[in-house]
Protein backbone atom coordinates (compact mmCIF):
# COMPACT_ATOMS: atom_id res chain seq x y z
CA UNK A 1 0.00 0.00 0.00
CA UNK A 2 1.21 3.48 -0.76
CA UNK A 3 1.20 6.13 1.97
CA UNK A 4 -1.89 7.73 0.43
CA UNK A 5 -3.77 4.42 0.43
CA UNK A 6 -2.71 3.78 4.01
CA UNK A 7 -4.05 7.16 5.07
CA UNK A 8 -7.30 6.60 3.20
CA UNK A 9 -7.65 3.14 4.75
CA UNK A 10 -7.05 4.60 8.21
CA UNK A 11 -9.70 7.23 7.57
CA UNK A 12 -12.34 4.75 6.41
CA UNK A 13 -11.56 2.42 9.31
CA UNK A 14 -11.73 5.12 11.96
CA UNK A 15 -14.03 7.68 10.35
CA UNK A 16 -16.47 7.75 13.27
CA UNK A 17 -13.73 8.28 15.84
CA UNK A 18 -12.08 10.93 13.67
CA UNK A 19 -15.35 12.81 13.13
CA UNK A 20 -16.11 12.77 16.84
CA UNK A 21 -12.57 13.98 17.69
CA UNK A 22 -12.75 16.75 15.09
CA UNK A 23 -16.15 17.87 16.31
CA UNK A 24 -14.97 17.83 19.95
CA UNK A 25 -11.91 19.90 19.09
CA UNK A 26 -14.07 22.46 17.29
CA UNK A 27 -16.31 22.67 20.36
CA UNK A 28 -13.38 23.09 22.75
CA UNK A 29 -12.05 25.97 20.66
CA UNK A 30 -15.42 27.56 19.88
CA UNK A 31 -15.63 29.92 22.92
CA UNK A 32 -12.15 31.28 22.08
CA UNK A 33 -13.48 32.66 18.81
CA UNK A 34 -17.05 33.38 19.79
CA UNK A 35 -17.48 35.02 23.18
CA UNK A 36 -20.79 36.79 22.59
CA UNK A 37 -22.99 35.46 25.43
CA UNK A 38 -26.09 35.65 23.24
CA UNK A 39 -24.59 33.39 20.58
CA UNK A 40 -23.26 31.00 23.21
CA UNK A 41 -26.71 30.96 24.79
CA UNK A 42 -28.10 29.76 21.46
CA UNK A 43 -25.47 27.08 20.91
CA UNK A 44 -26.03 25.92 24.49
CA UNK A 45 -29.72 25.51 23.74
CA UNK A 46 -28.74 23.52 20.65
CA UNK A 47 -26.64 21.22 22.86
CA UNK A 48 -29.67 20.51 25.04
CA UNK A 49 -31.79 19.75 21.98
CA UNK A 50 -29.04 17.55 20.51
CA UNK A 51 -29.29 15.27 23.57
CA UNK A 52 -33.05 14.89 23.11
CA UNK A 53 -33.01 14.58 19.33
CA UNK A 54 -30.24 11.96 19.32
CA UNK A 55 -32.30 9.81 21.67
CA UNK A 56 -35.50 10.43 19.74
CA UNK A 57 -33.75 9.61 16.47
CA UNK A 58 -32.90 6.16 17.83
CA UNK A 59 -36.62 5.64 18.39
CA UNK A 60 -37.97 7.28 15.23
CA UNK A 61 -35.13 6.92 12.75
CA UNK A 62 -33.70 3.57 13.77
CA UNK A 63 -36.50 1.62 15.40
CA UNK A 64 -38.99 3.17 12.96
CA UNK A 65 -41.57 4.19 15.57
CA UNK A 66 -43.15 7.56 16.21
CA UNK A 67 -43.38 9.66 19.36
CA UNK A 68 -45.11 13.03 19.49
CA UNK A 69 -44.78 13.31 23.24
CA UNK A 70 -41.12 13.55 24.09
CA UNK A 71 -41.46 17.04 25.57
CA UNK A 72 -43.27 15.25 28.41
CA UNK A 73 -40.09 13.39 29.38
CA UNK A 74 -38.03 16.55 28.85
CA UNK A 75 -40.44 18.40 31.16
CA UNK A 76 -40.52 15.64 33.77
CA UNK A 77 -36.72 15.79 33.91
CA UNK A 78 -36.75 19.58 34.26
CA UNK A 79 -39.51 19.76 36.89
CA UNK A 80 -38.14 16.66 38.63
CA UNK A 81 -34.77 18.30 39.13
CA UNK A 82 -36.40 21.60 40.11
CA UNK A 83 -38.61 20.00 42.77
CA UNK A 84 -35.85 17.72 44.07
CA UNK A 85 -33.28 20.49 44.49
CA UNK A 86 -35.51 23.42 45.56
CA UNK A 87 -38.48 21.86 47.36
CA UNK A 88 -36.58 18.97 48.93
CA UNK A 89 -33.13 20.57 49.01
CA UNK A 90 -31.47 17.47 47.55
CA UNK A 91 -28.05 17.67 45.86
CA UNK A 92 -28.33 18.41 42.12
CA UNK A 93 -26.23 15.66 40.49
CA UNK A 94 -27.75 12.67 42.31
CA UNK A 95 -31.20 14.21 41.74
CA UNK A 96 -30.58 14.39 38.01
CA UNK A 97 -29.89 10.67 37.86
CA UNK A 98 -32.61 9.76 40.34
CA UNK A 99 -35.13 11.72 38.27
CA UNK A 100 -33.90 9.98 35.11
CA UNK A 101 -34.61 6.61 36.75
CA UNK A 102 -38.13 7.73 37.67
CA UNK A 103 -38.72 9.02 34.14
CA UNK A 104 -37.50 5.65 32.82
CA UNK A 105 -40.19 4.00 34.94
CA UNK A 106 -42.84 6.40 33.61
CA UNK A 107 -41.70 5.65 30.04
CA UNK A 108 -41.93 1.95 30.79
CA UNK A 109 -45.49 2.36 32.10
CA UNK A 110 -46.49 4.40 29.05
CA UNK A 111 -44.52 2.25 26.61
CA UNK A 112 -45.64 -1.25 27.55
CA UNK A 113 -49.29 -0.78 26.57
CA UNK A 114 -48.86 1.83 23.82
CA UNK A 115 -46.01 0.21 21.90
CA UNK A 116 -48.35 -2.65 21.05
CA UNK A 117 -50.06 -0.06 18.90
CA UNK A 118 -48.51 1.11 15.68
CA UNK A 119 -48.42 4.15 13.41
CA UNK A 120 -51.17 6.68 14.09
CA UNK A 121 -52.22 5.07 17.36
CA UNK A 122 -48.73 5.33 18.79
CA UNK A 123 -48.53 8.99 17.71
CA UNK A 124 -51.89 9.66 19.40
CA UNK A 125 -50.99 7.83 22.61
CA UNK A 126 -47.68 9.69 23.04
CA UNK A 127 -49.37 12.99 22.20
CA UNK A 128 -52.03 12.27 24.81
CA UNK A 129 -49.38 11.49 27.40
CA UNK A 130 -47.76 14.86 26.67
CA UNK A 131 -51.06 16.69 27.15
CA UNK A 132 -51.61 14.98 30.51
CA UNK A 133 -48.12 15.91 31.76
CA UNK A 134 -48.46 19.49 30.49
CA UNK A 135 -51.86 19.88 32.18
CA UNK A 136 -50.44 18.64 35.49
CA UNK A 137 -47.64 21.23 35.22
CA UNK A 138 -50.20 23.96 34.67
CA UNK A 139 -52.78 22.89 37.25
CA UNK A 140 -50.88 21.48 40.21
CA UNK A 141 -49.51 24.87 41.21
CA UNK A 142 -48.58 24.09 44.85
CA UNK A 143 -45.93 21.77 43.50
CA UNK A 144 -45.07 23.11 40.04
CA UNK A 145 -45.77 26.81 40.46
CA UNK A 146 -48.48 26.62 37.80
CA UNK A 147 -48.47 28.73 34.61
CA UNK A 148 -46.07 31.33 36.04
CA UNK A 149 -43.33 28.74 36.33
CA UNK A 150 -40.80 27.47 38.85
CA UNK A 151 -38.00 29.92 39.73
CA UNK A 152 -34.84 29.71 41.83
CA UNK A 153 -33.35 26.46 40.57
CA UNK A 154 -29.65 26.34 41.55
CA UNK A 155 -26.89 26.12 38.94
CA UNK A 156 -24.89 22.93 38.70
CA UNK A 157 -21.43 22.87 40.21
CA UNK A 158 -18.50 20.52 40.60
CA UNK A 159 -16.55 21.07 43.83
CA UNK A 160 -17.07 24.82 44.04
CA UNK A 161 -16.81 25.38 40.26
CA UNK A 162 -20.24 26.75 39.40
CA UNK A 163 -21.62 26.46 35.87
CA UNK A 164 -23.26 29.85 35.85
CA UNK A 165 -22.01 31.71 32.79
CA UNK A 166 -22.37 30.95 29.10
CA UNK A 167 -18.80 29.78 28.55
CA UNK A 168 -18.84 27.39 31.49
CA UNK A 169 -22.26 26.09 30.45
CA UNK A 170 -20.93 25.63 26.92
CA UNK A 171 -18.40 23.10 28.16
CA UNK A 172 -20.86 21.38 30.47
CA UNK A 173 -23.73 21.06 28.00
CA UNK A 174 -21.62 20.09 25.00
CA UNK A 175 -19.86 17.44 27.09
CA UNK A 176 -23.25 15.87 27.70
CA UNK A 177 -24.26 16.31 24.06
CA UNK A 178 -21.03 14.65 22.90
CA UNK A 179 -21.55 11.81 25.34
CA UNK A 180 -25.07 11.30 23.98
CA UNK A 181 -23.74 11.34 20.41
CA UNK A 182 -20.99 8.87 21.25
CA UNK A 183 -23.32 6.44 23.02
CA UNK A 184 -25.78 6.59 20.13
CA UNK A 185 -23.06 6.14 17.50
CA UNK A 186 -21.79 3.09 19.40
CA UNK A 187 -25.28 1.68 19.61
CA UNK A 188 -26.09 1.99 15.93
CA UNK A 189 -22.81 0.37 14.94
CA UNK A 190 -23.54 -2.69 17.09
CA UNK A 191 -25.55 -5.83 16.56
CA UNK A 192 -28.32 -4.30 18.64
CA UNK A 193 -28.36 -1.31 16.27
CA UNK A 194 -28.70 -3.64 13.29
CA UNK A 195 -31.56 -5.35 15.08
CA UNK A 196 -33.28 -1.97 15.39
CA UNK A 197 -32.71 -1.19 11.73
CA UNK A 198 -34.20 -4.58 10.91
CA UNK A 199 -37.20 -3.82 13.09
CA UNK A 200 -37.73 -0.51 11.29
CA UNK A 201 -37.40 -2.24 7.91
CA UNK A 202 -39.76 -5.16 8.46
CA UNK A 203 -41.08 -6.42 11.77
CA UNK A 204 -41.89 -9.92 10.53
CA UNK A 205 -38.42 -10.36 9.07
CA UNK A 206 -36.76 -8.97 12.21
CA UNK A 207 -38.68 -11.38 14.41
CA UNK A 208 -37.78 -14.29 12.10
CA UNK A 209 -34.14 -13.37 12.72
CA UNK A 210 -34.57 -13.62 16.48
CA UNK A 211 -35.13 -9.95 17.32
CA UNK A 212 -37.63 -9.56 20.16
CA UNK A 213 -39.31 -6.64 18.43
CA UNK A 214 -41.69 -5.71 21.24
CA UNK A 215 -38.94 -5.61 23.84
CA UNK A 216 -36.52 -3.77 21.55
CA UNK A 217 -39.09 -1.03 20.92
CA UNK A 218 -39.74 -0.59 24.65
CA UNK A 219 -36.03 -0.48 25.46
CA UNK A 220 -35.33 2.22 22.88
CA UNK A 221 -38.38 4.19 23.98
CA UNK A 222 -37.16 4.13 27.60
CA UNK A 223 -33.63 5.03 26.51
CA UNK A 224 -34.86 8.02 24.52
CA UNK A 225 -36.96 9.13 27.50
CA UNK A 226 -33.88 8.98 29.73
CA UNK A 227 -31.93 11.13 27.27
CA UNK A 228 -34.79 13.65 27.27
CA UNK A 229 -34.97 13.62 31.07
CA UNK A 230 -31.24 14.34 31.46
CA UNK A 231 -31.61 17.15 28.92
CA UNK A 232 -34.54 18.48 30.97
CA UNK A 233 -32.52 18.50 34.19
CA UNK A 234 -29.68 20.33 32.45
CA UNK A 235 -32.20 22.79 31.00
CA UNK A 236 -33.59 23.56 34.49
CA UNK A 237 -30.15 24.09 36.05
CA UNK A 238 -28.96 26.08 33.06
CA UNK A 239 -31.80 28.67 33.07
CA UNK A 240 -32.55 28.44 36.83
CA UNK A 241 -36.23 28.63 35.84
CA UNK A 242 -38.78 26.40 34.11
CA UNK A 243 -42.33 27.00 32.95
CA UNK A 244 -44.90 24.72 31.32
CA UNK A 245 -44.62 26.51 27.94
CA UNK A 246 -41.34 24.76 27.13
CA UNK A 247 -42.96 21.34 27.40
CA UNK A 248 -46.22 21.58 25.44
CA UNK A 249 -47.12 19.47 22.43
CA UNK A 250 -45.57 22.03 20.08
CA UNK A 251 -42.23 21.41 21.78
CA UNK A 252 -42.77 17.71 21.11
CA UNK A 253 -43.58 18.19 17.46
CA UNK A 254 -40.54 20.46 17.14
CA UNK A 255 -38.37 17.62 18.43
CA UNK A 256 -39.87 15.18 15.95
CA UNK A 257 -39.36 17.77 13.19
CA UNK A 258 -35.70 18.12 14.20
CA UNK A 259 -35.30 14.36 13.75
CA UNK A 260 -36.96 14.39 10.35
CA UNK A 261 -35.20 17.51 9.07
CA UNK A 262 -31.78 16.31 10.21
CA UNK A 263 -32.33 12.86 8.81
CA UNK A 264 -34.04 9.79 10.13
CA UNK A 265 -31.46 7.29 11.19
CA UNK A 266 -28.60 9.77 10.92
CA UNK A 267 -27.03 10.50 14.30
CA UNK A 268 -25.05 13.44 12.90
CA UNK A 269 -28.22 14.63 11.21
CA UNK A 270 -29.64 15.12 14.71
CA UNK A 271 -27.07 17.85 15.32
CA UNK A 272 -28.01 19.53 12.03
CA UNK A 273 -31.73 19.24 12.75
CA UNK A 274 -31.43 20.64 16.29
CA UNK A 275 -29.12 23.41 15.06
CA UNK A 276 -31.20 24.42 12.07
CA UNK A 277 -34.54 24.62 13.85
CA UNK A 278 -33.04 26.54 16.78
CA UNK A 279 -31.18 29.04 14.59
CA UNK A 280 -33.76 29.64 11.84
CA UNK A 281 -35.96 31.90 14.01
CA UNK A 282 -32.82 33.93 14.84
CA UNK A 283 -31.77 34.37 11.27
CA UNK A 284 -35.09 35.38 9.88
CA UNK A 285 -37.35 37.63 11.98
CA UNK A 286 -40.58 36.51 10.43
CA UNK A 287 -39.98 33.08 11.95
CA UNK A 288 -40.51 34.51 15.43
CA UNK A 289 -44.23 35.07 15.00
CA UNK A 290 -45.08 32.22 12.69
CA UNK A 291 -42.71 29.66 14.20
CA UNK A 292 -45.13 26.72 14.38
CA UNK A 293 -46.54 27.43 10.93
CA UNK A 294 -43.09 27.58 9.38
CA UNK A 295 -41.88 24.48 11.19
CA UNK A 296 -44.87 22.66 9.77
CA UNK A 297 -44.07 23.98 6.32
CA UNK A 298 -40.44 22.84 6.55
CA UNK A 299 -41.63 19.42 7.63
CA UNK A 300 -44.01 19.09 4.68
CA UNK A 301 -41.36 20.26 2.18
CA UNK A 302 -38.73 17.88 3.54
CA UNK A 303 -41.15 14.96 3.52
CA UNK A 304 -42.15 15.78 -0.06
CA UNK A 305 -38.68 16.15 -1.52
CA UNK A 306 -36.34 14.31 0.85
CA UNK A 307 -38.48 11.83 2.76
CA UNK A 308 -35.46 10.45 4.60
CA UNK A 309 -34.54 13.90 5.92
CA UNK A 310 -31.82 16.32 4.99
CA UNK A 311 -28.64 14.39 5.81
CA UNK A 312 -29.83 10.88 4.97
CA UNK A 313 -31.80 12.05 1.96
CA UNK A 314 -28.97 14.07 0.41
CA UNK A 315 -26.48 11.30 1.15
CA UNK A 316 -28.68 8.76 -0.60
CA UNK A 317 -29.26 11.07 -3.57
CA UNK A 318 -25.52 11.51 -3.98
CA UNK A 319 -24.62 7.82 -3.61
CA UNK A 320 -27.39 6.89 -6.04
CA UNK A 321 -25.96 9.34 -8.58
CA UNK A 322 -22.47 7.88 -8.15
CA UNK A 323 -23.73 4.31 -8.52
CA UNK A 324 -25.65 5.27 -11.66
CA UNK A 325 -22.61 6.96 -13.17
CA UNK A 326 -20.44 3.93 -12.38
CA UNK A 327 -22.95 1.62 -14.00
CA UNK A 328 -23.05 3.85 -17.05
CA UNK A 329 -19.26 3.93 -17.26
CA UNK A 330 -19.11 0.18 -16.87
CA UNK A 331 -21.68 -0.26 -19.64
CA UNK A 332 -19.93 2.01 -22.12
CA UNK B 1 -36.27 -33.15 14.14
CA UNK B 2 -39.46 -31.25 13.25
CA UNK B 3 -42.77 -33.00 13.81
CA UNK B 4 -46.12 -31.70 12.64
CA UNK B 5 -49.26 -33.36 13.97
CA UNK B 6 -52.64 -32.65 12.45
CA UNK B 7 -51.83 -28.99 11.94
CA UNK B 8 -54.82 -26.94 10.83
CA UNK B 9 -55.19 -23.25 10.05
CA UNK B 10 -58.34 -21.37 9.21
CA UNK B 11 -58.63 -17.83 7.88
CA UNK B 12 -62.08 -16.70 8.93
CA UNK B 13 -64.09 -19.81 8.14
CA UNK B 14 -61.93 -21.05 5.26
CA UNK B 15 -59.43 -23.81 5.96
CA UNK B 16 -55.98 -23.12 4.48
CA UNK B 17 -54.41 -26.14 6.19
CA UNK B 18 -56.30 -29.26 7.19
CA UNK B 19 -54.80 -31.97 9.42
CA UNK B 20 -51.31 -31.82 7.99
CA UNK B 21 -48.90 -34.30 9.58
CA UNK B 22 -45.33 -35.11 8.61
CA UNK B 23 -41.80 -35.05 10.00
CA UNK B 24 -38.60 -33.45 8.82
CA UNK B 25 -35.72 -35.80 9.69
CA UNK B 26 -32.35 -34.37 10.71
CA UNK B 27 -29.75 -34.02 7.98
CA UNK B 28 -32.24 -34.53 5.15
CA UNK B 29 -33.90 -32.35 2.56
CA UNK B 30 -37.68 -32.42 2.73
CA UNK B 31 -39.45 -30.81 -0.19
CA UNK B 32 -42.94 -29.41 0.14
CA UNK B 33 -44.71 -29.12 -3.18
CA UNK B 34 -48.23 -28.33 -4.31
CA UNK B 35 -50.12 -26.03 -6.65
CA UNK B 36 -50.50 -22.32 -5.95
CA UNK B 37 -52.71 -21.61 -2.97
CA UNK B 38 -52.18 -25.11 -1.55
CA UNK B 39 -51.10 -23.66 1.80
CA UNK B 40 -47.34 -24.10 1.60
CA UNK B 41 -46.43 -20.58 2.71
CA UNK B 42 -49.12 -20.73 5.38
CA UNK B 43 -47.48 -23.87 6.74
CA UNK B 44 -44.04 -22.22 6.84
CA UNK B 45 -45.59 -19.24 8.61
CA UNK B 46 -47.21 -21.54 11.18
CA UNK B 47 -43.90 -23.27 11.89
CA UNK B 48 -42.02 -19.98 12.33
CA UNK B 49 -44.64 -18.31 14.52
CA UNK B 50 -45.64 -15.65 11.99
CA UNK B 51 -49.07 -17.29 12.10
CA UNK B 52 -50.47 -19.47 14.86
CA UNK B 53 -52.13 -22.72 13.81
CA UNK B 54 -55.78 -23.13 14.78
CA UNK B 55 -55.37 -26.81 15.66
CA UNK B 56 -52.65 -29.42 15.98
CA UNK B 57 -49.15 -29.32 17.33
CA UNK B 58 -45.68 -28.58 15.99
CA UNK B 59 -42.65 -29.91 17.88
CA UNK B 60 -39.01 -29.13 17.23
CA UNK B 61 -36.28 -31.04 19.08
CA UNK B 62 -38.85 -32.06 21.72
CA UNK B 63 -40.02 -28.51 22.26
CA UNK B 64 -43.52 -27.33 21.52
CA UNK B 65 -43.45 -24.50 18.97
CA UNK B 66 -47.18 -23.82 18.90
CA UNK B 67 -47.98 -20.67 20.85
CA UNK B 68 -44.40 -19.41 20.94
CA UNK B 69 -43.43 -15.99 19.56
CA UNK B 70 -41.60 -15.79 16.22
CA UNK B 71 -38.39 -14.46 17.75
CA UNK B 72 -38.30 -17.28 20.33
CA UNK B 73 -38.68 -19.88 17.58
CA UNK B 74 -35.88 -18.25 15.60
CA UNK B 75 -33.63 -18.40 18.66
CA UNK B 76 -34.16 -22.18 18.84
CA UNK B 77 -32.27 -22.45 15.56
CA UNK B 78 -34.87 -22.17 12.83
CA UNK B 79 -34.05 -19.78 9.99
CA UNK B 80 -36.16 -19.04 6.95
CA UNK B 81 -36.49 -17.10 3.73
CA UNK B 82 -39.66 -15.48 2.47
CA UNK B 83 -41.51 -16.06 -0.78
CA UNK B 84 -41.62 -12.31 -1.39
CA UNK B 85 -38.15 -11.28 -0.25
CA UNK B 86 -38.01 -9.58 3.11
CA UNK B 87 -34.62 -7.86 3.00
CA UNK B 88 -33.67 -4.47 4.40
CA UNK B 89 -33.11 -2.45 1.21
CA UNK B 90 -31.34 0.49 2.83
CA UNK B 91 -28.78 -1.66 4.66
CA UNK B 92 -25.70 -2.94 2.86
CA UNK B 93 -25.45 -6.54 1.69
CA UNK B 94 -23.02 -7.23 4.54
CA UNK B 95 -25.32 -5.68 7.16
CA UNK B 96 -28.26 -7.65 5.81
CA UNK B 97 -26.33 -10.88 6.25
CA UNK B 98 -25.16 -9.72 9.68
CA UNK B 99 -28.80 -9.36 10.79
CA UNK B 100 -28.89 -13.14 10.35
CA UNK B 101 -26.54 -13.27 13.34
CA UNK B 102 -28.82 -11.14 15.57
CA UNK B 103 -29.17 -13.97 18.10
CA UNK B 104 -25.43 -14.01 18.71
CA UNK B 105 -24.79 -10.26 18.56
CA UNK B 106 -26.20 -9.64 22.05
CA UNK B 107 -29.33 -7.82 23.10
CA UNK B 108 -28.19 -5.34 25.75
CA UNK B 109 -28.52 -1.68 24.79
CA UNK B 110 -26.20 -0.61 27.60
CA UNK B 111 -23.36 -2.92 26.58
CA UNK B 112 -23.76 -1.86 22.96
CA UNK B 113 -23.64 1.85 23.88
CA UNK B 114 -20.47 1.38 25.91
CA UNK B 115 -18.88 -0.57 23.04
CA UNK B 116 -16.89 -2.71 25.44
CA UNK B 117 -13.82 -4.48 24.01
CA UNK B 118 -15.43 -7.93 24.16
CA UNK B 119 -18.30 -6.68 22.00
CA UNK B 120 -15.94 -5.12 19.49
CA UNK B 121 -14.10 -8.42 19.32
CA UNK B 122 -17.33 -10.35 18.81
CA UNK B 123 -18.47 -7.86 16.16
CA UNK B 124 -15.26 -8.45 14.20
CA UNK B 125 -15.78 -12.21 14.35
CA UNK B 126 -19.38 -11.95 13.20
CA UNK B 127 -18.25 -9.79 10.31
CA UNK B 128 -15.68 -12.37 9.28
CA UNK B 129 -18.31 -15.10 9.33
CA UNK B 130 -20.69 -12.98 7.27
CA UNK B 131 -17.97 -12.24 4.72
CA UNK B 132 -17.14 -15.92 4.50
CA UNK B 133 -20.75 -16.78 3.68
CA UNK B 134 -20.92 -13.93 1.15
CA UNK B 135 -17.83 -15.35 -0.48
CA UNK B 136 -19.51 -18.76 -0.74
CA UNK B 137 -22.49 -17.14 -2.44
CA UNK B 138 -20.33 -15.11 -4.85
CA UNK B 139 -21.51 -11.86 -3.32
CA UNK B 140 -18.26 -10.70 -1.72
CA UNK B 141 -17.64 -7.94 -4.26
CA UNK B 142 -21.11 -6.50 -3.59
CA UNK B 143 -20.89 -6.58 0.21
CA UNK B 144 -20.89 -2.79 0.64
CA UNK B 145 -23.74 -1.99 -1.76
CA UNK B 146 -27.21 -1.24 -0.39
CA UNK B 147 -29.36 -4.29 -1.05
CA UNK B 148 -31.98 -2.12 -2.74
CA UNK B 149 -29.62 -1.53 -5.67
CA UNK B 150 -29.09 -5.24 -6.46
CA UNK B 151 -30.72 -7.29 -9.20
CA UNK B 152 -33.53 -9.66 -8.17
CA UNK B 153 -31.38 -12.78 -8.48
CA UNK B 154 -28.71 -11.32 -6.22
CA UNK B 155 -31.34 -10.32 -3.66
CA UNK B 156 -32.62 -13.89 -3.55
CA UNK B 157 -29.10 -15.09 -2.82
CA UNK B 158 -28.55 -12.45 -0.13
CA UNK B 159 -31.65 -13.70 1.63
CA UNK B 160 -30.38 -17.27 1.36
CA UNK B 161 -27.00 -16.18 2.75
CA UNK B 162 -28.74 -14.41 5.63
CA UNK B 163 -30.64 -17.61 6.49
CA UNK B 164 -27.47 -19.73 6.39
CA UNK B 165 -25.01 -17.50 8.20
CA UNK B 166 -25.93 -18.52 11.76
CA UNK B 167 -25.64 -22.22 10.82
CA UNK B 168 -29.15 -22.93 12.13
CA UNK B 169 -30.45 -26.40 12.92
CA UNK B 170 -33.18 -26.10 10.32
CA UNK B 171 -33.66 -23.79 7.34
CA UNK B 172 -37.07 -23.24 5.74
CA UNK B 173 -36.89 -21.99 2.19
CA UNK B 174 -40.02 -20.58 0.58
CA UNK B 175 -39.53 -20.82 -3.18
CA UNK B 176 -35.82 -19.93 -3.34
CA UNK B 177 -35.64 -19.99 -7.15
CA UNK B 178 -39.00 -18.45 -8.05
CA UNK B 179 -38.46 -15.72 -10.63
CA UNK B 180 -34.85 -16.65 -11.37
CA UNK B 181 -33.50 -17.44 -14.83
CA UNK B 182 -32.05 -20.86 -15.70
CA UNK B 183 -28.49 -19.90 -14.90
CA UNK B 184 -29.36 -18.38 -11.52
CA UNK B 185 -31.58 -21.37 -10.72
CA UNK B 186 -28.67 -23.71 -11.40
CA UNK B 187 -26.40 -21.69 -9.15
CA UNK B 188 -28.89 -21.68 -6.26
CA UNK B 189 -29.43 -25.41 -6.84
CA UNK B 190 -25.70 -25.89 -6.49
CA UNK B 191 -25.71 -23.97 -3.20
CA UNK B 192 -28.55 -26.12 -1.87
CA UNK B 193 -26.68 -29.30 -2.80
CA UNK B 194 -23.64 -28.04 -0.94
CA UNK B 195 -25.75 -27.29 2.13
CA UNK B 196 -27.22 -30.76 1.90
CA UNK B 197 -23.85 -32.46 1.69
CA UNK B 198 -22.74 -30.43 4.70
CA UNK B 199 -25.55 -32.14 6.62
CA UNK B 200 -27.89 -29.14 6.79
CA UNK B 201 -31.54 -29.99 7.44
CA UNK B 202 -33.80 -28.23 4.94
CA UNK B 203 -37.49 -27.83 4.35
CA UNK B 204 -37.77 -26.66 0.78
CA UNK B 205 -40.93 -25.22 -0.75
CA UNK B 206 -40.52 -25.18 -4.49
CA UNK B 207 -42.31 -25.28 -7.82
CA UNK B 208 -39.29 -26.24 -9.89
CA UNK B 209 -39.73 -30.02 -10.25
CA UNK B 210 -36.29 -30.64 -11.63
CA UNK B 211 -34.67 -28.93 -8.65
CA UNK B 212 -36.89 -30.76 -6.14
CA UNK B 213 -36.38 -34.19 -7.70
CA UNK B 214 -32.62 -33.69 -7.83
CA UNK B 215 -32.14 -32.70 -4.25
CA UNK B 216 -34.97 -33.94 -2.00
CA UNK B 217 -34.77 -37.04 0.18
CA UNK B 218 -38.46 -36.86 0.92
CA UNK B 219 -41.31 -35.09 -0.84
CA UNK B 220 -44.56 -33.97 0.80
CA UNK B 221 -47.40 -32.97 -1.50
CA UNK B 222 -50.00 -30.47 -0.36
CA UNK B 223 -53.23 -29.78 -2.20
CA UNK B 224 -55.94 -27.42 -0.92
CA UNK B 225 -54.44 -27.58 2.55
CA UNK B 226 -54.40 -31.40 2.70
CA UNK B 227 -51.36 -33.61 2.61
CA UNK B 228 -52.18 -35.90 -0.33
CA UNK B 229 -48.92 -37.83 -0.68
CA UNK B 230 -45.56 -38.39 0.93
CA UNK B 231 -42.51 -40.40 -0.06
CA UNK B 232 -39.28 -40.43 -2.01
CA UNK B 233 -39.17 -38.34 -5.18
CA UNK B 234 -39.63 -41.47 -7.30
CA UNK B 235 -42.65 -42.64 -5.30
CA UNK B 236 -44.29 -39.28 -5.46
CA UNK B 237 -43.63 -38.87 -9.13
CA UNK B 238 -45.47 -42.12 -9.86
CA UNK B 239 -48.34 -41.54 -7.46
CA UNK B 240 -51.50 -41.21 -9.57
CA UNK B 241 -53.11 -38.80 -7.11
CA UNK B 242 -50.17 -36.44 -7.40
CA UNK B 243 -50.01 -36.77 -11.15
CA UNK B 244 -53.61 -35.81 -11.30
CA UNK B 245 -53.52 -32.95 -8.82
CA UNK B 246 -50.24 -31.43 -9.62
CA UNK B 247 -47.68 -32.88 -11.98
CA UNK B 248 -50.16 -33.43 -14.80
CA UNK B 249 -51.35 -29.91 -14.41
CA UNK B 250 -47.78 -28.67 -14.49
CA UNK B 251 -46.93 -30.65 -17.62
CA UNK B 252 -50.10 -29.54 -19.30
CA UNK B 253 -49.26 -25.91 -18.75
CA UNK B 254 -45.55 -26.34 -19.53
N1 LIG C 1 -53.28 -13.85 5.79
C1 LIG C 1 -54.22 -14.52 5.10
N2 LIG C 1 -55.53 -14.23 5.26
C2 LIG C 1 -56.47 -14.90 4.60
N3 LIG C 1 -56.23 -15.92 3.75
C3 LIG C 1 -54.94 -16.26 3.53
C4 LIG C 1 -53.87 -15.58 4.20
N4 LIG C 1 -52.70 -16.13 3.80
C5 LIG C 1 -53.04 -17.11 2.93
N5 LIG C 1 -54.37 -17.19 2.76
C6 LIG C 1 -55.09 -18.17 1.92
O1 LIG C 1 -54.61 -19.44 2.27
C7 LIG C 1 -54.46 -20.26 1.11
C8 LIG C 1 -53.05 -20.78 1.04
O2 LIG C 1 -52.13 -19.76 0.69
P1 LIG C 1 -50.57 -19.95 0.64
O3 LIG C 1 -50.16 -20.63 1.89
O4 LIG C 1 -49.97 -18.65 0.35
O5 LIG C 1 -50.38 -20.92 -0.60
P2 LIG C 1 -49.06 -21.36 -1.34
O6 LIG C 1 -47.91 -20.79 -0.64
O7 LIG C 1 -49.09 -22.83 -1.31
O8 LIG C 1 -49.18 -20.85 -2.75
C9 LIG C 1 -54.83 -19.38 -0.08
O9 LIG C 1 -56.13 -19.70 -0.45
C10 LIG C 1 -54.76 -17.97 0.45
O10 LIG C 1 -55.72 -17.15 -0.18
MG1 LIG D 1 -46.48 -19.51 -1.25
Amino acid sequence: MSIKEKILYFITLHHTGLTVSGFSLALVLFPLFEDNPYTLGLTNLIAIYVIIVVGLNLFIGYAGQISLGHAAFFGLGAYGSAIATVTFGLPAWPSMFGVAVLVALVALLVGVPTLRLSGHYLAMATLGCNIVVHTIMLQWDQVTGGPSGFPGIPSLSIGGFVFDDEVRLHYLLWSFALLALLLALNLVRSGVGRGLAALAGDETAAAALGVDTQRAKIKVFVLSAVFASIAGSLFAHCYNFVSPDSFDIFASTDMAIMVVVGGMGSIWGSVIGAGLLTLLPEWIDIFENYKDLIHGLILVLILMFLPQGLMTGLYEKITDKITLRRQKNAAS
Amino acid sequence: MLHLEEVGKRFGGLPALDQVSFSVPRGQVTALIGPNGAGKSTLINCITGVLHPTTGSIRFLDRQLTGQAAYAIARLGIARTFQNLKLFPRLSVLDNVLTGLSCEAGHSLTMAMLRLPYLRHRERQLKLRALEVLDRFDLADKSRLPVGTLAYGDKKRVELARACVAEPELILLDEPVAGLNAEETASVGEQLKQLRSAGQTLLLVEHDMELVMGIADQVVVLDSGCCIARGTPAEVRNNPLVLEAYLGQMEATA
